[in-house]
């Protein structure tokens, strides 16, 4: 089966900014994504754990995107501008889709 | 055995049966409602968290349930409140009490941060955010002292939650205003949706929504929830508290190395400073005695709900361990144990 190129982005946010984040998606045009809540970790403030948490200061969630190599460049610029100072990571990967048309 | 039995829990009882502990001296009842206080089941809860936390215990609350606690304590307070002032109308002294919050919560934050950052030395950015969190309440902590009033039979008025729910917001723009303006001048975010997600911040929602529900649907409203709303109550804040003090203990693990002395000072100083400017606002509305004690209770929490995730969208360069680990780890429990019987003290000496 002919496959196609593509670049998958994987953001890792804090639960406040995350609505943000995918409203920023939407306006860049981005056709679509998927968020899960992610469970617990580790990083550079140490472990966290999302059982017991309360406020929208505290949990973090995993975001996904996969876009066109061509629109990588101004996806990352916009998304930058939201993650720059925050916790979390930008990830970008290369993939291959079968329906090229849907992103 | 902390929490509030009846409907009426404030409804006009100038004359009200008291311990006859509460007539004594300064000393006697504060010592005796201290013990009272700290041997009740919400507060033992609270140190059972702590202690399993610092035990490296993994009991834990799922994260799901303890947003619905949260969730049901605020629909709880606001619905109480709203049903109270639905029963006795709007009055002048609402309004200037309500006034007092706002310039409590909004002025507040200056004197913390003048605090941190000459006595404790802790940097601009973060003595800002922290300041925020403690012109802010702590909806919990507004929860004991009404259970400990009603324990004690000391009326105070319904609409004391609206001033709770005013108090929310005014110093999270105070701490916004600090990191923009200081000497080491700190970008503080201010994007256009700013404004919007702090006032429909879900925790100022529920508390809000359901006082207006209370207000609308008065006694009729509190009789069919009564059950639900207010004889549940205090089994579902013991919980709460259990998972409050796993959060805390699990932030003073983590947290105490980022904390100087001066700087964990501060978290029990800055109550009594609160405590003491709503005292004085109280004296001059001519409050009575249980009332300024809710609103001492109030000038002296600590946000650890709301004020944090907007300091995350805001100060995202301030450490929100620090804060957390103050106003929960080190406030919260102060305010629980010995601030709590203390300005009740002081309330009733001042309202005489």
């Amino acid at each position: 089966m002919q496959m196609f190129a593509k670049k998958r982005v994987e953001i890792l946010i804090e639960r406040a900014l995350l609505k943000r984040l995918t409203d920023e998606l939407v306006s860049a045009g981005v056709s679509g994504f998927s968020v899960v809540p992610l469970a617990a970790g580790r990083g550079q403030a140490g472990q966290w754990d999302s059982d017991g948490q309360i406020g929208d200061a505290a949990g973090m969630f995993a975001l996904w995107c996969i876009v066109d190599p061509g629109r990588l460049d101004g996806l990352l610029e916009a998304v930058f501008a939201i993650v720059s100072r925050q916790v979390g990571l930008v990830s970008v990967s290369d993939v291959e889709v079968v329906r090229p048309e849907r992103f | 055995m902390m929490m509030l039995n009846t409907i009426n829990f404030n409804k006009g009882q100038p004359k009200a049966i008291r311990p006859p502990f509460i007539e004594m001296s300064l000393g006697g009842p504060v010592l005796a409602l201290a013990v009272q206080n700290l041997v009740s089941p919400p507060v033992l809860f609270f140190g059972m968290g702590l202690g399993a936390s610092l035990g490296r215990s993994d009991l834990s609350v799922p994260e799901a349930i303890a947003r619905f606690l949260s969730l049901y304590l605020l629909i709880s307070i606001g619905f109480r409140g709203g049903a109270e002032v639905a029963h006795q109308g709007l009055t002048l002294t609402l309004v200037a009490t309500i006034a007092a919050g706002i310039a409590l919560s909004g002025g507040l934050p200056f004197l913390a941060y003048a605090f941190l950052r000459n006595v404790a030395g802790l940097d601009h950015i973060n003595a800002a955010a922290v300041a925020g969190h403690y012109g802010s309440i702590s909806a919990v902590t507004f929860v004991a002292m009404t259970g400990a009033l009603t324990q004690l039979a000391l009326p105070f008025d319904g609409y004391m939650i609206a001033v709770a729910a005013a108090m929310e917001t005014p110093a999270i723009f105070s701490a916004l205003f600090i990191a923009r303006t200081g000497r080491d001048r700190a970008e503080g975010e201010m994007p256009k949706d700013f404004l919007r997600e702090i006032a429909l911040n879900g925790s100022i929602v529920a508390l809000l929504g359901a006082f207006a529900v209370g207000c609308i649907t008065g006694e009729r409203g509190m009789t069919s929830l009564k059950p639900f709303l207010l004889d549940a109550f205090a089994g579902f804040l013991c919980i709460f508290l259990l998972d409050m003090g796993l959060i805390a203990g699990r932030g003073l693990r983590d947290g105490w190395k980022s904390l100087s002395v001066p700087v964990a000072a501060f978290a029990w100083v800055m109550p009594l400073v609160g405590a003491a400017l709503a005292a004085a606002l109280a004296w001059l509305i001519g409050l009575r005695a249980g009332s300024t004690a809710v609103l001492m209770t109030l000038g002296a929490s600590a946000s650890y709900i709301a004020v944090p995730a907007a300091m995350r969208l805001a100060l995202p360069a301030a450490n929100p361990a620090i804060a957390l680990t103050l106003s929960l780890g080190l406030t919260f429990p102060f305010n629980l144990t010995v601030g709590i019987p203390l300005y009740i003290a002081a309330a009733q000496m001042i309202a005489e």
